[in-house]
């Protein structure tokens, strides 16, 4: 069977970093949602992904897609500990907005903005780049951040001086570097396998 | 050939057991647990398909030569040579230094943030190589360089050079996840190794693990 790519010619690529909500379109065949096998669910973790392109077009592999889900699950919402959540999803839009994936920034940009209640801060990381200019413990996160995504990883002693003068412990400081490590694993499928769909206009 | 390590980042990173780092990846079990399920599945996978494992030590040690870590390249290149029978292992130190460069760059889609693109190398095997990798596992480097360093200008032709050098779409998925996996076992080993070099904070962090441990009753 020869193979080509998918293409949506009527799509029209957002082309700024936002927080609104994005669609994705996948440029391979996803596998057929009728087709998937109890190994596939497994792959998909929650039965729910299964409506996603994005998923089931991973899931054609769907051990590795099983474990890359729960370390992302682990790093993001164990929350009992550590660093709070808003301040995980800021090392995830920070990663996002350096590596340029305009879908993972909108998505971790708005839940960094829904755990935060700091908005417009976040817009500005979207807005102005990791140079931006936040307060001290945003900027050291997304500095750090920032630094790992660096290929090669420019991340040294400077960032987690840095980390720890923000008032970040040993636990916080490696959900920062778990949460950055991590985008550089999701922002380069999302990037590489489809592209974003514009926010759906609902105005009701 | 000589199994895994029972914990690959740990062993990267040089993390022993009982150490303040291993109390603190302890405090991320599950994500812990499944780093190195994701190393299985992409290295060791119970269900191979269609990527072989030289194919997938030859693009390992390749992404891991592009990233300049020491111990993650040694560790890559000597699996590659326990699987290598093609004399691959050999063309990877001149590609990689043919292919090194500085990411992340790339270009956004015309708009507002044009004046962010920053150009940077396309890069193509070398055709004495090719020789050596074939169109296939040469596809596969090629695809490998822009997700390691301009992953924004990944495009539908892109995957359809690989799906022209004899990828399938279930191939790719995998080949994807095993590059991108080890941009994230990298970092995180990078990010572990310069929080392990500081040593300031060392006893406090220690004594705050050992705190959280006996408040949390798992002693």
């Amino acid at each position: 069977m020869s193979q080509t790519t998918l293409a949506h010619p009527d799509n029209r690529e957002p082309v700024a970093f936002t927080q609104e909500e994005l669609g994705w379109l996948p440029w391979l065949e996803p596998f057929p949602a009728d087709q998937l096998t109890e190994r596939h669910w497994a792959g998909l973790v929650d039965a729910s992904r299964a409506k996603s392109p994005y998923f089931l077009l991973l899931a054609r592999d769907p051990d590795i897609l099983q474990a890359r889900t729960k370390t992302d699950k682990d790093i993001f919402y164990n929350t009992s500990n550590g660093l709070p959540r808003a301040e995980r999803e800021l090392a995830a839009a920070a990663t996002s907005r350096s590596n340029g994936c305009i879908f993972c920034a909108s998505v971790h940009a708005r839940f960094a903005s829904q755990y935060s209640k700091r908005k417009e801060d976040v817009q500005r990381l979207l807005d102005e780049g990791v140079e931006a200019d936040i307060d001290d413990r945003w900027n050291a996160i997304v500095n750090a951040s920032a630094a790992l995504t660096a290929t090669p990883p420019a991340f040294g002693e400077a960032h987690i001086q840095e980390l720890r003068a923000a008032g970040l412990d040993e636990l916080e400081i490696v959900d920062v570097i778990n949460g950055a490590a991590f985008f550089n694993w999701a922002n380069r499928l999302m990037l590489s396998l489809g592209e974003p769909t514009p926010p759906a206009r609902t105005n009701s | 050939m000589s199994a895994a390590p029972a914990d690959v980042i740990d062993f990267l990173a040089g993390i022993e057991p009982g150490s303040f780092l291993s109390a603190i990846r302890d405090r991320r079990a599950q994500a812990r647990e499944n780093a190195q399920k994701s190393y299985l599945a992409l290295f060791e996978p119970e269900v191979p398909g269609d990527v072989t494992a030289l194919e997938r030590y030859a693009v390992a040690a390749f992404v891991a030569g592009l990233h300049r870590q020491p111990a993650v390249s040694e560790f890559y290149a000597a699996r590659l040579r326990d699987h290598d029978d093609a004399g691959i292992a050999q063309v990877i130190p001149s590609e990689v230094s043919r292919a090194a460069t500085e990411g992340p760059y790339g270009r956004y889609p015309e708009g507002p943030l044009t004046v962010e693109d920053v150009d940077g190398p396309d890069y193509r095997v070398s055709p004495a190589s090719e020789a050596v990798l074939g169109r296939r596992l040469s596809a596969a480097f090629e695809h490998a360089h822009l997700l390691v360093f301009h992953p924004r200008d990944a495009s539908p032709a892109a995957l359809q050079k690989l799906l022209d050098a004899g990828w399938s779409a279930t191939d790719i998925v995998t080949l994807s996840q095993l590059v991108s996996f080890l941009a994230f076992q990298i970092r995180v080993v990078a990010g572990l190794r310069a929080l392990a070099a500081t040593s300031s904070h060392r006893a406090s962090a220690l004594e705050t693990v050992f705190t959280g441990v006996l408040a949390s009753g798992h002693v």
